[in-house]
């Protein structure tokens, strides 16, 4: 928090004194006072881009459970999918995002496609390596119990993968906005990607740079919203962190 | 009367055996203790027992060959296996609740025992929050609930400070007493093995073989004082030498 704030300090002055011209460097407070100037455009073009994110994160991890499921109970399945997997994000973004707009239009559709390529795999890799890190006694103990493959997947294997499901979650979250907003810059209607390219055209860095601004809050916003919803689907987290009934040993 | 039997046992994980002839048997009623170094292989024969791995031998309960369908084990693995996720009294209900009891109906057939096991006030609590004692009587609390024919305990105490071990060891005996659960415990500690049993196998270093079974015959309520301790301490020497005669000093590795 301090460390952006001394940069933003450090950042006006520069802006303001070495005599830059604002059209190349504008001064923070210059950004701010046209975003604030531009609130109605900016909020325009962030509510797609939040319908975007959202609805491809939606699918990619939709599908990223069933797959997970899937390899989970079919190994053999892991090895024929994975490297495929692999190979899917090394895909230059850059690349990959105007052919996509190419083929599927100006629409949704292309966006909610680059938001899930950039998150399945992540959210996939989370799940499978979390179901993986149930405890063996666990499943020991539930088999003798008389429990089936599926008992177990829902009494342990899926409560153990919480944690990893929640971390890849936060890698994830952020790797979607960047990705709504790349499927935009390559071709939209309307959204943060698509405007930062035409206000980048009309040479006004400052609206570039607000929009930056708005895009960056819209991730924190997200982010805090898992670190939330974590907090909320895992309350023995914290439980555990209070030490009540340690060291009673009768 | 035996309930349990197994006939030469035999287990080789790849080129490793780890099991190399095991029989033994476990009357009703009867607490039997499996005691042998660490990395010997007893983990292996509950694993064995609760159909987690195959082996070679016959293993018999009731006279019929064990087979998957017939549950006749409690099984307490070495950790305590508590789900952190879950409350005690969540943890207590898992086994009647994989059973196909609901899980309110469970919850009440547990919740009288939390007094017994030291655990009152603390059904809410997630395990996290719960001393290593506490967490093992409610592991034990899960195990007993299941009302199985037979307890099968791994090592129950094998995580705990030694104080702590010591008085867990007194309750078990104490409640053993009021239960008479048909037991087989795992132990690599003669004291705990002494205290507890009625019987005692003693088990070499991999590949484990039966190297002596020896009879407690201390009366219970087992004390910690006078004359039947210095016989218990007799008896313990006596099987230390046993263990470390059978055993090469090739140092021992841990699990
Ligand atoms: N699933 C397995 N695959 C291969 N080796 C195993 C497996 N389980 C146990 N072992 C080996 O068997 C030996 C005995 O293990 P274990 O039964 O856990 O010993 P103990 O419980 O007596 O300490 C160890 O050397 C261990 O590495
Ligand atoms: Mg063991």
């Amino acid at each position: 928090m301090i460390s952006v704030g001394l940069l933003l300090v450090a950042w006006e002055l520069y802006a303001t004194y070495s005599g830059i011209r604002p059209t190349i460097l504008p001064a923070p407070s210059r950004v701010f006072e046209q975003a604030l100037l531009n609130r109605q455009a900016l909020a325009d073009n962030a509510i797609p881009t939040i319908g975007a994110t959202l609805l491809g994160f939606a699918c990619s991890l939709s599908a990223a459970f069933v797959l997970s499921m899937l390899v989970d109970f079919f190994q053999p399945l892991r090895r024929a999918l994975f490297p495929v997997l692999i190979v899917s994000q090394t895909l230059p973004l850059v690349a990959i995002a105007p052919l996509v707009v190419l083929w599927f239009g100006f629409g949704l559709a292309p966006k909610i496609m680059l938001v899930a390529l950039v998150t399945f795999f992540p959210m996939l890799v989370a799940l499978v390596e979390g179901y993986e890190s149930t405890e063996a006694e666990i499943g020991q103990m539930l088999r003798a119990m008389g429990a089936g493959r599926w008992r177990i997947f829902v009494l342990a294997r899926l409560p153990s993968a919480l944690p990893y499901f929640f971390a890849g979650l936060r890698i994830s979250i952020t790797y979607a906005v960047v990705g709504a907003i790349f499927a935009e810059y390559a071709g939209a209607a309307k959204g943060l990607g698509i405007y930062m390219l035409n206000v980048k055209n009309n040479f006004r860095p400052d609206l570039v740079l607000a929009a930056v601004g708005v895009s960056a809050a819209l991730t924190l916003v997200l982010f805090g919203l898992t670190v939330l919803l974590q907090r909320l689907a895992m309350p023995w987290e914290r439980a555990g962190k209070e030490t009540a009934g340690k060291g009673a040993w009768r | 009367m035996s309930r349990l039997e197994l006939r030469y046992v035999r287990k080789a994980f790849g080129g490793l055996d780890v099991l190399a002839d095991i029989s033994l048997s476990v009357g009703a009623g009867e607490f039997v203790s499996i005691l042998g170094p660490s990395g010997a292989g007893k983990s292996t024969l509950f694993q064995l027992l609760t159909g987690a791995e195959h082996g070679e031998g016959e293993m018999l309960f009731d006279g019929a060959p064990l087979d998957d369908h017939g549950r006749h084990f409690a099984f307490m693995p070495q950790r305590d296996a508590l789900m952190p996720w879950r409350r005690i009294l969540d943890n207590a209900t898992l086994g009647l609740e994989v059973q196909g009891m609901r899980r309110q109906a469970a919850r009440v057939r547990v919740a009288p025992l939390f007094a017994e096991f030291g655990l009152a006030g603390f059904e809410r609590h997630f395990p996290a929050q719960l001393s290593g004692g506490m967490r093992q009587r409610a592991a034990l609390l899960r195990t007993v609930v299941q009302q199985r024919d037979m307890l099968l305990l791994d090592e129950p105490f094998g995580a705990l400070d030694a104080l702590t071990r010591t008085a867990m060891q007194r309750w078990l005996e104490q409640m053993w007493r009021h239960h008479r659960w048909t037991a087989l415990l795992i132990t690599h500690d003669v004291r705990e093995a002494v205290f507890l049993s009625d019987r005692i196998y003693v088990l070499s270093a991999r590949p484990a073989r039966i190297v002596r079974e020896i009879k407690v015959p201390l009366p219970r309520p087992r004390s910690l004082g006078g004359d039947a301790a210095r016989q218990a301490s007799a008896l313990e020497a006596e099987i230390l030498d046993i263990i470390l005669n059978a055993t090469p000093s090739k140092g021992h590795d841990h699990d």
